[in-house]
């Protein structure tokens, strides 16, 4: 599998690092809610294609959220998460 | 019909035309008492135990696809019950009791061989861990022997004791553990089932969870509605996606486990062996192809195969622990899908929809729970309360943070259990 | 034999042996075509019937002949003697047979075969329960398996390499080859990977003509012309074997396994190769037809049979008989006529078959029996009018069509497509991004059509990439034989083979089908039907067509199973290769780890770096010595140790102290410039998920330090908290670990080491506890900490790492004048159990700040990362198990770590379970063993007496729960 670094290019998963899904970038507030912190925490939609999730590029140190099918493999882009929330 | 080697040795003196179906092809009914939900080894095992402990055999098992066709027919098929924390003692030591008789109980060889596991240590903390794990496991009633490094080459002569990168300190030997034929399983449980009424439906698939006023009532199917007075979930790899039709989010991120087998050799490894530093684990079957696997591919996936990676770091894993396996040849390499929870042990609990119950989040530890999963989740549907070797898998255990059994002590994050 | 040939064939100028006796060969030549022209057909014994096999194929897809290379540890079992080629001095036996290949004593299993049918081992040895693991199994076990591995380490070199292209073309065929010219023509980068030695595929195994010149020549031409470009690289003996993601494929490169004498050469060298797209021109396989005892040695596939002839110049037989359902096969029947081999029949079971030489034809007859007991003697053929007859033969060519090689397509779960006209498999459309199948891996028939087909994949791929090619004009080329009709058995009541490798025979799936094993996947589980090293390749289709009669549905409707890397089998140490030994993972050193073995220090390994455990001095005998004497060295004199593993993150910018505040559970931002604070970080689940001092250099300069165990995990982290959580913040973070070389100094002399060291003079009153700053370490610039893990007065001195060595001498040196040394691991574990402070054997990842007593360093002022759910019911719990000291006061003197903690009284059962213990020591300092430990309500139960007790090494004891500061509680002595 490969991914697109948005600042080093297309590399090969062995340099990265995966985390799970993108919504962890969306910490809830300290006193959301129990249900909020079950929801970011742990639960998840956990889709069979489209989604969105967190790897870390190990030899920049940048995270990085990749669109990427599930069922597929395929990637459909990728963006630096500090952009995003930038 | 009962098998045993004289029913082989008449069959086989007639052109072996007497065999008779292992299992019935039933259309489905309007409606049964009880619906499970996957066809798999944990299916058919709930499946199995309605029938056989509780007496309800107005049962149905949906299968979208074949029987035994989930990750009971794709996995390294080890047999175990060596965890540290309660909860997970308790269950998988009931499990393993239930293995030892698993054969009489189902008139069907699954070959189950406690050939012994051997849990490697590399240094003296994982050693203290392992002491404390292997006391657990001797508090619970299962067996566990604390080998130092001359015990484990005694057992295991062949492993890199000279030169490895983590030398050897010991290992911690289960000898009650081992494995079995992972479809024999899946085929013995579903004859057990069918023999005493249990429909099994093959490719049919659930498309919908009917629910009227927080009661389930029934499944729409690829074959139609089927009404119904509890309803099961026990599709491991799919938890999220079934369990969305009646509503629900799952603590549960779908991973993929590579595993491999090489070609035939005459025996050479007659342990399961587990080699933690290197996330890689092995065993002969009886056919002779070594079987091994090692780590998840770390991201979610459904797709059911790996890549390059981690299939490669296994086979370093097993060249620097065992080099003299070398020269054996990998004939083939799977995937299965792993539902994940996020402290690495599985859920059996009831849900918030009165009548569905949900047995989930094996992890990659499934095959060996097959039995206890199946006698657990059966007597949580029949009785409405759980049994008392699985009253810690409660779905809402990480919201409460009460009993979370984290045998890696990895944390909240899906992948890293 | 071989066959009189005029063209310049040589004599054989090699030997090899096979089982011991010597054997002719050419160069070039593969161990089968070698043991075919000196006709030796028997080559192994079948799996579970151990019945006498030949030679069935001529390529890597071969079922029965596999063979074992080599003897001592260079044994290499389960070789393909039709894809090994000979060299001078190879040594072959055959396997699976005892005591001999001729006389095997197991093919007493084939007279049993009535009782050991499909799947026979489910319904029986079940009874006594005991003799499963004691008698069955290993009866089975040992008469399972096929070739032996010899046992020993196996030490040959092995590589593995990456590789990079445009176009990935998978096999050099007539359409292989013409797809690499379109693009090496067009300038792409192009990989051509080809499994045979030669490049040509089924060209070289055929008399055609290209362009009105033999084939052959025309294959020439390619190759000459692929091997000049500078863009394309020709690999040959590189089998693809797996298809991943994202244009990534595998391949096995049998590098040197050709070679008598290949020295330090890698045997075989495991290949990833990033293509941006790719060609499949795999070819196709020949299937074969199931009639009663299709199986015995002479008994090959009619394109294999002709390979031999037309390639090697080898006949496999004498009187050659050709039993097929397809025009193509008839040129095996022309070409050996042609070369002068007696060819006894062709058995066509289409009535209307031509002959197309001068040999006898039964059209619309079939074979329905062989005889023959180690090698094929006589068939019988059942002719158009039902007669039946006997025909001396010592090669049957068998064909039932051709299946194309859609493998490497399904390895990202594409399901080939059905095609009645082919009646076979085709790849399915985009089953792999990137990939364009050409050729008889797309269904082509005929040399015309794979060179057109291999040209329009090149061209479609190069659109794909983003580049516009012409059509190049097509050589001619033949372009019939491909007349067939679909038949796959030939009725009857005995055994007729279809997964040769595996025994699985037509009865078998019949069995499957009547006991409702009828889905495909149940039918190949319950029967091993395509398991075997051939993994289905010369029998799937034909087992499926038989399984969906079987069940009265189409062949499509059966389904298939799934073909999955890897293609060919690959050896465990070319695709792992590298991790021999101390391979297996990087290793990291200290700047002292030459001094440090200087003086004996026996190495533990901490991740990945390398520790000294103890340094022995002159009569010590046990480690324990070594560690007493370091302990009080420490607390009586002073001890350096390198402390370097420890991860160190230099934070800087204005937001520093707040992403501090934020991932530590208590204040950095109140710190003062030039002091350090002690931090306990969580994870966001509210568990502890590492700790570590922090020094404030500066108003916006901190230097983190993590665990050794948990640096690269922190740094992670942190890199999250910046870029995901607080991209507002201006702050920057380096992991600066190997910049420093750090040595922890401690003892009540610690100061007048320094003393000697630092640039003086030093004014120690402003060095007070928990202070820090820079400083001139002999006259570098370094960096000095007041901190202690000893619970000594300590300090920690850093310098940049090329000073480390230097610093580190000079600071044993300088110790040793004051009664000081060095002090390891295990003392340096001791000083900080005597101090209750905490390792990763506590902070074990399941552990809360409430657990080990730190509760009150969550900081009720500000957020941080794991604040929230570290207040979940479940993590507040007072009956916990929280950290405890413990003390031996029973008969026993010792604790173990690992071992259980019970109430007094109570059974040692998992019900009664109170705690465990995760780290003990003996103390010098107090003379008596200590632990740490976790237990219910630890620290409500100071002073209480519970047992310890650890089955496993046979130890119990009383013990107290103490305070887990054992010694100097009031922390006078580090704080000096």
């Amino acid at each position: 599998m490969r991914i697109t670094c948005p600042y080093c290019g297309e590399r090969d998963i062995r340099e990265f690092t995966y985390r799970g899904h993108a919504l962890a970038i969306a910490r809830p507030a300290p006193d959301a809610g129990e249900a909020a912190w079950d929801d970011y925490l742990h639960l998840r939609d956990n889709p069979a294609g489209a989604t969105q999730d967190l790897w870390h590029h190990g030899p920049c140190g940048a995270w990085v959220i990749v669109d990427r099918d599930t069922v597929t493999h395929e990637v459909a882009g990728s963006k630096a998460v500090a952009e995003v929330k930038r | 019909m009962r098998y045993s080697g004289f029913q082989i040795f008449k069959q086989g003196l007639t052109g072996n035309s007497g065999w008779k179906p292992v299992w019935r092809d039933p259309t489905p009914k309007p409606e049964y008492d009880i619906i499970i939900i996957g066809g798999g080894g944990h299916g058919l095992a709930t499946a199995h135990y309605l029938a056989k402990e509780h007496g309800l055999t107005n049962v149905a098992v949906l299968e979208k696809g074949y029987l035994g066709g989930g990750n009971v027919g794709r996995n390294t098929t080890i047999v175990r019950a060596n965890y540290a924390l309660p909860g997970n003692s308790e269950f998988y030591s009931h499990s393993l009791k239930l293995w030892e008789g698993l054969e009489g109980d189902l008139n069907y060889n699954v070959m189950h061989s406690q050939r012994g596991v051997i849990n490697l240590f590399h240094s003296d903390g994982q050693r203290d861990y392992a002491a404390r794990r292997g006391n657990a496991m001797i508090n619970q009633g299962d067996d566990a022997i604390l080998l130092d490094r001359e015990g484990v080459r005694k057992h295991l002569p062949y492993l890199d004791f000279d030169n490895a990168r983590f030398p050897i300190y010991g290992g911690l030997f289960h000898p009650r553990g081992g494995s079995a034929r992972h479809d024999a399983v899946a085929w013995g449980l579903a004859r057990a089932a069918d023999s005493r009424g249990v429909d099994l439906i093959q490719n049919c698939e659930v498309t919908g969870i009917d629910i009227e006023g927080g009661r389930v009532t029934g499944v729409q199917t690829t074959r139609g509605a089927i009404r119904a007075k509890k309803v099961g979930i026990v599709v491991a790899g799919r938890s999220g996606q079934v369990a969305a039709m009646a509503g629900m989010r799952l603590p549960i991120e779908s991973h993929i486990l590579q595993a491999f087998v090489t070609e035939g050799l005459k025996p050479v490894i007659d342990h399961v062996v587990t080699f933690g530093m290197g996330h890689f684990y092995i065993s002969q079957s009886d056919k002779g192809g070594l079987v091994f696997g090692g780590d998840l591919d770390f991201y979610a996936s459904y797709a059911a195969r790996g890549n390059l990676p981690m299939a490669e770091h296994v086979m370093e894993a097993a060249m620097a622990l065992m080099p003299m396996i070398g020269k054996a040849q990998l004939l083939r390499s799977w995937g299965g899908i792993m539902d994940m929870t996020p402290d690495g042990s599985p859920i059996i609990d009831r849900t918030p929809i009165e009548g569905l119950y949900i047995d989930c989040g094996w992890c990659y530890g499934g095959f060996k729970a097959v039995p206890g999963s199946g006698f657990a989740f059966a007597h949580l549907i029949a009785q409405d309360r759980p049994h008392e070797s699985a009253t810690k898998y409660r779905l809402d255990r990480f919201r409460t943070g009460v009993g979370l059994m984290d045998e890696e002590g990895t944390g909240s994050q899906h992948n890293l259990h | 034999m071989r066959l009189d040939r005029s063209g310049g064939d040589v004599a054989p100028s090699l030997s090899f042996t096979f089982d011991g006796e010597t054997v002719r060969a050419r160069k070039g030549e593969t161990v089968a075509a070698a043991l075919l022209a000196n006709d030796i057909r028997l080559v192994g014994r079948s799996f579970k019937y151990h019945r006498p096999r030949g030679i069935w194929s001529a390529g890597p897809e071969e079922p029965n002949a596999l063979i074992t290379l080599g003897r001592g540890a260079a044994q290499t079992p389960n070789q393909r003697a039709t894809v090994q080629e000979v060299y001078e001095g190879l040594e072959v036996s055959s396997q699976n047979r005892w005591p001999s290949l001729k006389t095997d004593l197991l093919s007493v299993n084939d007279l049993a075969a009535p009782f050991l049918g499909a799947g026979f081992y489910y319904k029986t040895f079940m009874w006594p329960r005991a003799f499963w693991e004691r008698v069955y199994e290993p009866v089975i076990r040992r008469a399972a398996g096929l070739g032996a591995l010899s046992g020993a380490p196996d030490q040959e070199p092995y590589e593995k390499a990456y590789a990079h292209c445009d176009l990935l073309v998978i096999g050099s065929g007539p359409s292989g080859l013409m797809a690499a010219l379109v693009a090496a023509r067009a300038g792409s980068d192009v990989i051509v990977a080809e499994q045979d030695h030669a490049l040509g595929g089924r060209l070289l195994a055929e008399v055609e003509e290209i362009d009105g010149a033999p084939a052959a020549d025309w294959v020439a031409a390619a190759v000459a012309e692929l091997e000049a470009a500078p863009n394309v690289r020709v690999m040959s003996r590189t089998t693809v074997t797996g298809v991943y993601d994202q244009g990534t494929y595998g391949a096995i490169e049998r590098t040197a396994m050709h070679v008598a004498d290949p020295g330090a050469a890698p045997r075989q060298t495991f290949w990833r190769i990033v293509a941006k797209a790719s060609i499949l021109a795999s070819g196709a396989i020949e299937r074969g037809i199931a009639f009663a005892n299709n199986d015995r040695p002479g008994v090959m596939a009619a394109g294999a049979v002709r390979a031999y002839a037309n390639r090697w110049g080898v006949s496999p037989g004498k009187s050659v008989t050709v039993f097929a359902n397809n025009d193509d096969a008839h040129r095996t029947a022309r070409d050996l006529a042609a070369a002068g081999v007696t060819v006894a029949a062709v058995i066509d079971p289409r009535a209307d078959a031509q002959a197309i030489g001068d040999y006898p034809l039964f059209s619309g007859a079939q074979v329905t029996g062989t005889t023959g007991r180690l090698g094929l003697t006589d068939i019988t053929i059942r002719d158009a009018s039902g007669k039946d007859q006997s025909v001396w033969t010592d090669c049957l060519a068998v064909s039932g069509g051709w299946n194309p090689s859609v493998h490497l397509t399904c390895h990202m779960n594409g399901r080939p497509v059905w095609n009645e006209d082919l009646a076979a498999f085709v790849p399915a459309p985009d089953a792999v991004p990137g990939l364009f199948p050409a050729g008889s891996a797309d269904g082509a028939q005929s040399t015309a059509d794979c060179l057109r087909t291999g040209a329009e994949a090149a061209i479609a791929a190069l659109e794909a990439l983003g580049q516009t090619t012409e059509a190049p004009a097509l050589p001619k080329a033949e372009n019939g034989f491909t007349g067939h009709t679909p038949f796959w058995l030939v009725p009857g009541k005995k055994r007729a083979w279809l997964d040769m490798a595996n025994d699985v025979t037509v009865k078998d799936v019949k069995l499957a089908a009547q006991e409702n094993f009828a889905s495909v996947e149940h039918m190949k589980r319950y029967t091993t039907q395509g398991m075997a090293p051939d993994q289905g390749k010369n029998s799937n289709v034909a087992a499926l067509a038989i399984l969906a009669d079987a069940t009265g549905r189409t062949i499509p409707q059966t389904g298939t199973t799934t073909f999955r890397p890897p293609f060919a089998p690959v050896p465990l140490s070319a695709m792992g290769a590298g991790a021999r030994g101390k391979g297996f993972a990087p290793e990291r050193f200290t700047t002292s780890h030459t001094a440090t073995e200087d003086l004996g220090a026996p190495f533990v390994e901490a991740g990945l770096w390398y520790r000294p455990s103890y340094y022995p001095r002159a009569g010590e005998t046990t480690w324990r010595q070594s560690c007493d004497r370091e302990v009080q060295m420490v607390r009586n004199a002073v001890g350096v140790a390198d402390v370097s593993t420890l991860g160190k993150i230099d934070i800087q910018g204005p937001d520093a102290a707040a992403l501090l505040d934020f991932v530590y559970t208590n204040m950095f931002s109140t710190l003062k410039v030039g002091k350090v604070r002690y931090g306990l970080m969580l994870r966001e689940d509210g568990h502890v998920m590492d700790d570590g001092t922090t020094a404030r250099l500066g108003e916006t300069h901190y230097v983190m330090t993590t665990t050794t165990a948990a640096a690269g995990q922190v740094m992670q982290h942190l890199d999250f908290v910046l870029q995901a959580l607080r991209p507002d913040w201006d702050v920057r973070i380096a992991s600066a670990t190997e910049q420093w070389a750090q040595f922890a100094v401690a003892g009540p002399k610690a100061r007048a080491l320094l003393d000697v060291v630092l640039d003086g003079p030093i004014d120690w009153a402003a060095w007070p506890f928990m202070s820090c700053g820079n400083i001139g370490v002999a006259g570098v610039p370094g960096r000095l900490f007041r901190i202690s893990f000893s619970g000594e007065e300590g300090f920690e001195v850093a310098v940049p790492a090329r000073y480390g060595e230097a610093l580190y001498r000079l600071l044993l040196s300088q110790a040793s004048v004051l009664g000081g040394g060095p002090y390891g691991m295990e003392a340096l574990n001791v000083l900080r159990i005597e101090k209750g402070f905490i390792t990763h054997s506590e902070i074990h990842g399941r552990v809360t700040a409430f657990d080990i007593g730190m509760e009150r360093m969550i900081s009720a002022k500000k957020d941080c990362i794991g604040k929230t759910m570290a207040a979940r019911p479940g993590l507040l719990d007072p009956a916990r198990e929280r950290l405890v000291g413990l003390k031996p006061t029973g008969a026993v003197k010792e604790l173990t770590a690992g071992a259980h903690l019970f109430n007094m009284g109570a059974e040692a059962v998992r019900l009664e379970d109170q705690g465990y213990i995760t780290s003990v020591c003996y103390s010098p300092t107090l003379g008596s063993f200590l632990g740490l430990g976790f237990l219910k309500s630890g620290p409500d139960r100071i002073g209480e007496t519970v047992q310890m007790v650890d089955h496993l090494r046979g130890v119990k004891t009383e013990v107290e729960v103490c305070n887990p500061v054992f010694f100097d509680p009031e922390g006078g002595r580090m704080r000096g």
